[in-house]
């Protein structure tokens, strides 16, 4: 619906400061409202109707095993996923499984939306390595608390998708290297978030908002 | 001080529309998600709001036409997303509404399904043309504090 489609080009070595967002959700008002959220915290959004048409802006074909497939689109960079949980036909839960299951994204963070408050889906939302999950409807403040990914702060170095880049965990955790550049940096999130390395992995960029 | 007064009307209509019940935390949360380069935000995403859940006010209405042989699981379906869009406009009593359909729905009571839904769709309505006032009497009195906080 609203994808601005890919990014252009292929900047090698540059510097994107914009933080990307795919959001994902069948309502078109909730798309507006995250779009609008997350354009107060300065972040570039994608917004699309479907875990299909997800998978789609992302190169994973659906009839390719996942793991198998490359998703690699040219220029292509997006640092957060955010998906409603209920979705006709693919729920955010399987987008986030087909994510998790790619060697080329599954370091991307994604975070859940639902209207329904329900542990065990949260628990099984987490488990499955979404970052956070937030409950509708959603509020400024809960997408400022998304910051630690990046969203509304400044990112100083991007890396293109390349599989040659070392594991984060090899190097230490001061390095200024985003931990939302696409290089798969970070580490597979444990089921706890508070475990989650992505929280431990404080940004060290100033953040505004 | 002559912009006082629209003013006040604003904040005093705001202030009615909390004290019906219709209106919840969430409209204010976009309320404050307005600035000068988007001075109507929240009458864009109402506006939006109603276009796009007529639609499926009809797929409702029609599914309850079935009257003895109700799918339940359906009118449920569509009766979650409607809610979701209602609650994150901030329509409260439609909400509720929403709620105590899906209730209805989840305990097979057709009767309650429809009773239910006639009173929706006058919240509904009503809500619309009280929004409709309220977003007119907003714009005369120009950009504000518009997010200032009922009691």
């Amino acid at each position: 619906m609203d994808c601005d489609g890919v990014v252009s080009g292929v900047r090698m070595g540059e510097a994107s400061e914009e933080v990307h967002v795919l959001a994902v959700d069948d309502s078109l008002v909730d798309r507006k409202v995250i779009e609008r959220l997350l354009k107060i915290l300065a972040c570039k959004v994608t917004a699309v109707d479907s875990g299909l048409r997800a998978l789609e802006y992302l190169g994973l074909d659906q009839h390719k095993i996942p793991s198998q497939s490359n998703g690699f689109v040219e220029g292509l960079k997006v640092d957060l996923i955010i998906t409603d949980y209920c979705m006709p036909g693919m729920t955010g839960y399987d987008l986030l499984k087909k994510i998790k299951e790619s060697s080329t994204f599954r370091e991307i963070p994604v975070v859940i939306m639902s209207s329904e408050n329900i542990l065990p889906r949260i628990d099984r939302c987490l488990e499955e390595g979404a970052e956070d999950f937030i409950v509708k409807p959603v509020k400024l403040s809960d997408v400022k608390r998304l910051k630690d990914y990046g969203v509304g702060g400044r990112i100083n170095k991007r890396k293109l998708p390349d599989t040659t880049e070392p594991d984060l965990s090899s190097s230490p955790p001061s390095d200024s290297s985003s931990l939302l550049s696409s290089s798969p940096s970070i580490s597979p999130s444990p089921p706890s978030i508070i475990d989650s390395p992505i929280r431990r992995l404080k940004m060290t960029t100033a953040t505004h908002d | 001080m002559e912009r006082s007064q629209p003013r006040r009307q604003v904040a005093a209509m705001k202030q009615s529309l909390f004290d019906q019940g219709l209106l919840d935390e969430q409209f204010i949360q976009l309320e404050e998600l307005s600035d000068d380069a988007n001075p109507n935000f929240v009458e864009e995403i109402v506006t939006l709001y109603y276009r796009d859940s007529s639609r499926l006010i009809s797929s409702i209405e029609q599914a309850l036409k079935e009257r003895h042989t109700l799918d339940f699981n359906k009118l449920d379906t569509l009766m979650h997303q409607f809610k979701g869009s209602s609650s994150s406009i901030g329509a409260k009593k439609v909400k509720a509404e929403c709620t105590l359909f899906r209730e209805y729905c989840r305990t097979g009571n057709a009767e309650g399904c429809m009773k239910t839904f006639q009173q929706l769709k006058k919240e509904y309505a009503s809500l619309r043309k009280k929004l409709e006032a309220y977003f007119q009497l907003a714009r005369q009195a120009g950009p504000m504090e518009t997010a200032c906080r009922p009691k």
